[in-house]
């Protein structure tokens, strides 16, 4: 808590994505959770930022292509002999 | 790319003109492509067309097609910028706000925090949230978003991100990281919003 300042901030926020994707070495990791552990603010926008991240990456509704436009591209492709296989 | 993953194409049988093959890499990858068209585009009908336009190229260009990255990494290659090329004829003007996110500073420092994470998913997943959600990335500028859309949504790695978009692994992190944080500040705005008025009642 000590070492707290905008700076460290800063610096967390330039390494944020990188630490929520584990993608940093073990004593940056550190580093940031040292740094966390005394910052509202910071904890604040980790736990936002990857909140963020779970809600775009919820399953997509319609994950597949609609059956209208894929029989338009087999089409536009010459390919619709190939286009009664679903 | 769920389908890609578990179909192995062939791409000695599609340089052969094996049409089967085609058909068969076409229903593979047309899932992510249309996703990445609608994620860019933000409408079912360009999706449509970038989607299209994106096999068709490969059609023309599968001669060209060396094997050096992957079948994935290619078609995304050329989906990305059939993708980009559209959008730039539908807004023509050119957008100094994409060039100035790229190096400055500007936008990626928070202002709002508020810690609207521990809402309940049913609360922050209700028909109205899932819109504001898509106005935040719509919103985004075209080169995060792109960035975005491709590691986030896609889950494709920063490096296959990378070559797919031409740039070093460290200009998508840097792109990541911007799209990230706009994105979390917009919806600190709509979910700070809908918390302060939980709270009132």
């Amino acid at each position: 808590m000590s070492d707290h300042s905008h700076k460290n901030c800063k610096a967390m926020l330039g390494s944020l994505s990188e630490y929520i994707d584990g993608e940093l070495p073990p004593e940056l990791c550190q580093e940031i959770e040292q740094h966390l552990a005394g910052c509202d603010n910071c904890r604040v926008v980790l736990n936002t930022t990857k909140r963020t991240i779970d809600l775009v990456q919820m399953p997509v509704e319609q994950e597949e292509v609609p059956d209208d436009v894929r029989a338009r591209l087999f089409k536009r492709l010459n390919l619709d002999d190939y286009l009664p296989q679903t | 790319m769920s389908n890609a993953e578990t179909t192995k194409i062939s791409i000695d049988a599609l340089r052969n003109g094996d049409r089967a093959e085609f058909a068969r890499m076409v229903d593979a990858y047309s899932a992510p492509i249309y996703r990445l068209g609608l994620k860019m585009l933000g409408n079912s009908q360009d999706a449509e067309d970038v989607l299209q336009n994106t096999f068709l190229n490969a059609l023309t260009h599968l001669a060209d097609f060396q094997g050096r990255s992957s079948l994935s990494t290619w078609l995304y290659r050329i989906a990305s910028n059939e993708a980009l090329m559209l959008m730039r004829r539908k807004k023509p003007a050119f957008n100094i706000e994409d060039v100035q996110t790229e190096d400055s500073d500007e936008g990626l420092m928070p202002e709002i925090f508020v810690d609207w994470s521990l809402l309940p998913e049913d609360e922050l997943l209700t028909g109205e949230s899932k819109s504001a959600i898509d106005r935040a990335i719509a919103s985004l500028p075209e080169n995060l978003r792109m960035a975005f859309v491709l590691r986030d949504i896609e889950d494709i790695s920063i490096k296959e991100t990378a070559e797919i978009l031409n740039l070093t692994e460290s200009n998508v992190k840097t792109r990541l990281l911007r799209a990230r944080m706009v994105l979390r500040e917009q919806l600190s705005v709509y979910y700070g919003e809908r918390l302060t008025r939980k709270e009132e009642k």
